[in-house]
């Protein structure tokens, strides 16, 4: 029986995030929050494993209670269970101390079911650091295989998974024993439409919350800010650069326009370096 | 007295250095001079190094200490021919923990970022992902100057200065092209220091069975010297064509914005910005594109930046160097037709 584990997260759905242009913050009001597009393709791939090889996935994700939704989400995917990691002494974990929680949780989860799989999103749409996936993958000592993009087999007797994952240069096939962990791209599976069945247990589904009492598996040291080496020190809205000219082709023609603009290009040295090099 | 040590980690496979490697030690040797006189007054000596990972590699070695690095770790094994997370992060790991540095700066690429997220866990530090902006600060309750990244958040609609106090190393990834080439000193002199760290059976156990090359996706936007990008304003596919044409008369290469790699009008290897690559020609050319903020940080560090657009407001135009305001079917020819005359005139 196949066991895959998903590690998914809430976020704010950045492409519809603004900027107030009057206090520089940011504005969340209005902002849908959805399951991280990476981890829901890796779900997507992790159902369809399950679905080849019979077994289950269970998923995990670390956040406030409102992350409840994210979970019933990943059920009508086709997840079988689902454990929602809440604590207030949580909050404020740098990639580091998430790492830290979801590898406590993630090994309590194997020592009562083995798992053979784990799966991540490359990264989140929200921070962008692709940073938990092998800090949990170090923290739990297995082999870590990165920005896949297809999963070419997973073979139960033979323990070991072959999988496709692409980088800058090329993509490369790499064969690792299991249980291992796997941070996937879009590529690795198309997100299904619910099937029914799924549809409705998903509508009251309750997830398993899990503590810093209820597990006893934490070390206070290690989690939310204390377990946190990184902090902001401050924020930001990005500098904006002086503009330079603006000449109008309406006014003066497209052929003068042109002209000017490459002139300028010109005196500031670059088209003639450009064109010295070009055969 | 101690030495205050920046590092960076030099990132190679088959022997081809990723030039983010030399713009890392860039960065280093600057970070290591802001730090200077403080250390001086403590005390302390101040060192850029570096770390080198492969199979005969000895050469790259060399070339590092020409873009600045004083002395070089080089662990040189057959087993590190190729990179894989385990056996790479455990070295990487070994030779850390025996020179403690105060800085450690791993380019931000698919290897880099593999690689980094592993490091930082297992050394239990703070690593800072995908930095534009790095600087030695002084910070309240600190004795010492602290490493201060700045990084892009929430898709780009905020800059986050992020710090780690105490544990080391400070550990950041930085985007590539983000920061300058540093000066190559054929003359400069440095250490090569040889490094040997253990690795288990279970280190080597996930392998590579095979490489697939793909040629399409091979265009290196990169680091191109001229870049032509079109953005939605092409209004269909087939205005790639006229961009190809432009980019081909200047000897570069076609960039876009990220709703046409979106659409399928152009691969996911010419997009610039953000969520693609970072560029920083010598000409830019934006034809279409409106200047969204998670456009402008992929090349606004390029030396010159000429924006076409038929909107006078667009906030492309507020960080071109020259704008034209204008139809780009009418402005693409026109460059075309002059680039040709030029190079008649010079033949
Ligand atoms: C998390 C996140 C990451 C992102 N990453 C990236 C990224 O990496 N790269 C990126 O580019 N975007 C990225 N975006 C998207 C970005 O916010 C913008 O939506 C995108 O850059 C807009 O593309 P565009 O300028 O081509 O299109 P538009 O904004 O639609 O602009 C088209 C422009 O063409 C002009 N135009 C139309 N017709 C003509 C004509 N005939 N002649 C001249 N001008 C004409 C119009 O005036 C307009 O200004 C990201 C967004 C998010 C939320
Ligand atoms: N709070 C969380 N709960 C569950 N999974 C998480 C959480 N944060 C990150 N992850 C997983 O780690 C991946 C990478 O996240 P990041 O390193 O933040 O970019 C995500 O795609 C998720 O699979």
């Amino acid at each position: 029986m196949f066991h895959a584990l998903v590690a998914i997260k809430q976020v704010p759905d950045t492409t519809n995030i603004r900027i107030d242009p009057e206090t520089g913050n940011l504005v969340r009001e209005g902002v849908p929050a959805i399951m991280n597009p990476y981890d829901a393709h890796a779900l997507a791939s992790a159902v369809e494993w399950k679905r080849k090889l019979g077994g289950k996935v269970t998923v995990v994700s670390m956040g406030p209670a409102s992350f409840t939704v994210t979970i019933r989400e990943a059920v009508e995917l086709g997840a079988d269970a689902g454990y929602l990691i809440s604590d207030r002494k949580f909050a404020g974990a740098d990639t580091l101390a998430t790492s830290y929680v979801l590898a406590a949780v993630i090994q309590s989860i194997h020592e009562k079911d083995p798992i053979d799989v784990v799966f991540f999103g490359k990264q989140a749409i929200d921070g962008d650091t692709a940073q938990v996936g092998p800090g949990v993958a170090v923290r739990l000592d297995l082999p870590i295989i990165t920005y896949a993009v297809k999963i070419r087999d997973i073979n139960l007797a033979k323990r070991h998974i072959v999988v496709e994952r692409k980088t800058e240069r090329w993509t490369e096939v790499v064969e690792a024993p299991l249980p291992a962990l796997v941070t996937c791209e879009k590529e690795i599976a198309e997100v299904p439409f619910a099937p029914l069945p799924d549809l409705i247990r998903s509508l009251r589904y309750e997830p398993e919350v899990l503590t810093m009492e209820s597990t006893g598996i934490f070390d206070a040291e290690h989690v939310g800010v204390r377990g946190s080496p990184t902090v902001v020190f401050k924020m930001g809205t990005p500098p904006l650069p002086e503009a330079g000219e603006k000449i109008n082709s309406r006014e003066i023609g497209v052929e003068a326009a042109v002209a000017t603009a490459f002139a300028k290009a010109d005196a500031a040295g670059i088209l003639s370096s450009v064109l010295g090099g070009v055969k | 007295m101690s030495a205050r040590r920046f590092w960076v980690f030099i990132e190679q496979e088959e022997g081809k250095v990723h030039p983010v490697s030399w713009e890392l030690l860039g960065i280093a040797s600057r970070l290591a001079s802001e730090v200077k006189e403080e250390a001086h007054a403590a005390g302390d000596t101040v060192h850029v190094e570096c770390i080198l990972l492969g199979n005969q590699v000895e050469g790259i070695a060399r070339e590092a200490i020409k873009y600045g690095a004083e002395r070089v770790y080089l662990v040189d094994e057959p087993e590190l021919e190729n990179y894989r997370n385990c056996p790479y992060y455990k070295c990487i790991v070994g030779v850390v923990r025996k020179y403690e540095p105060e800085v450690f700066l791993i380019g931000a690429t698919t290897l880099g970022r593999d690689l980094a997220g592993a490091v930082a866990t297992s050394l239990r530090t703070g690593l800072t992902a995908d930095c534009t902006g790095l600087e030695m600060g002084e910070v309240k309750g600190s004795k010492q100057r602290l490493l201060l990244a700045t990084r892009p958040a929430f898709g780009g609609n905020i800059m986050a200065t992020i710090l780690c106090r105490q544990n080391r190393p400070q550990m950041s990834s930085v985007r590539p092209r983000v920061f300058p080439m540093p000066p190559y000193n054929p003359e400069a002199v440095g250490e090569i220091v040889r490094e040997e760290v253990p690795l288990d059976e279970k280190d080597t156990e996930a392998r590579i069975l095979e490489f697939i090359h793909d040629q399409a996706e091979s265009v290196d936007i990169e680091y191109a010297d001229v870049i032509v990008s079109g953005g939605r304003g092409l209004g269909t596919p087939e205005g790639f064509k006229l961009i190809e044409e432009l980019a081909h008369e200047l000897g570069g290469v076609v960039g876009a914005s990220r709703p046409c790699v979106d659409a399928g009008w152009i691969s996911y290897a010419h997009q610039v910005g953000q969520s693609g690559r970072t560029v920083r020609p010598k000409l830019y050319i934006a034809a279409g594109i409106s200047g969204a903020l998670q456009h402008k940080v992929g090349m606004q560090n390029s030396d010159f930046i000429i924006a076409i657009n038929s909107d006078p407001n667009a906030p492309i135009f507020d960080v071109a160097d020259v704008g034209i305001v204008g139809d780009l079917f009418e402005v693409i020819p026109a460059m075309i037709k002059n680039i040709k005359a030029r190079k008649e005139a010079l033949a």
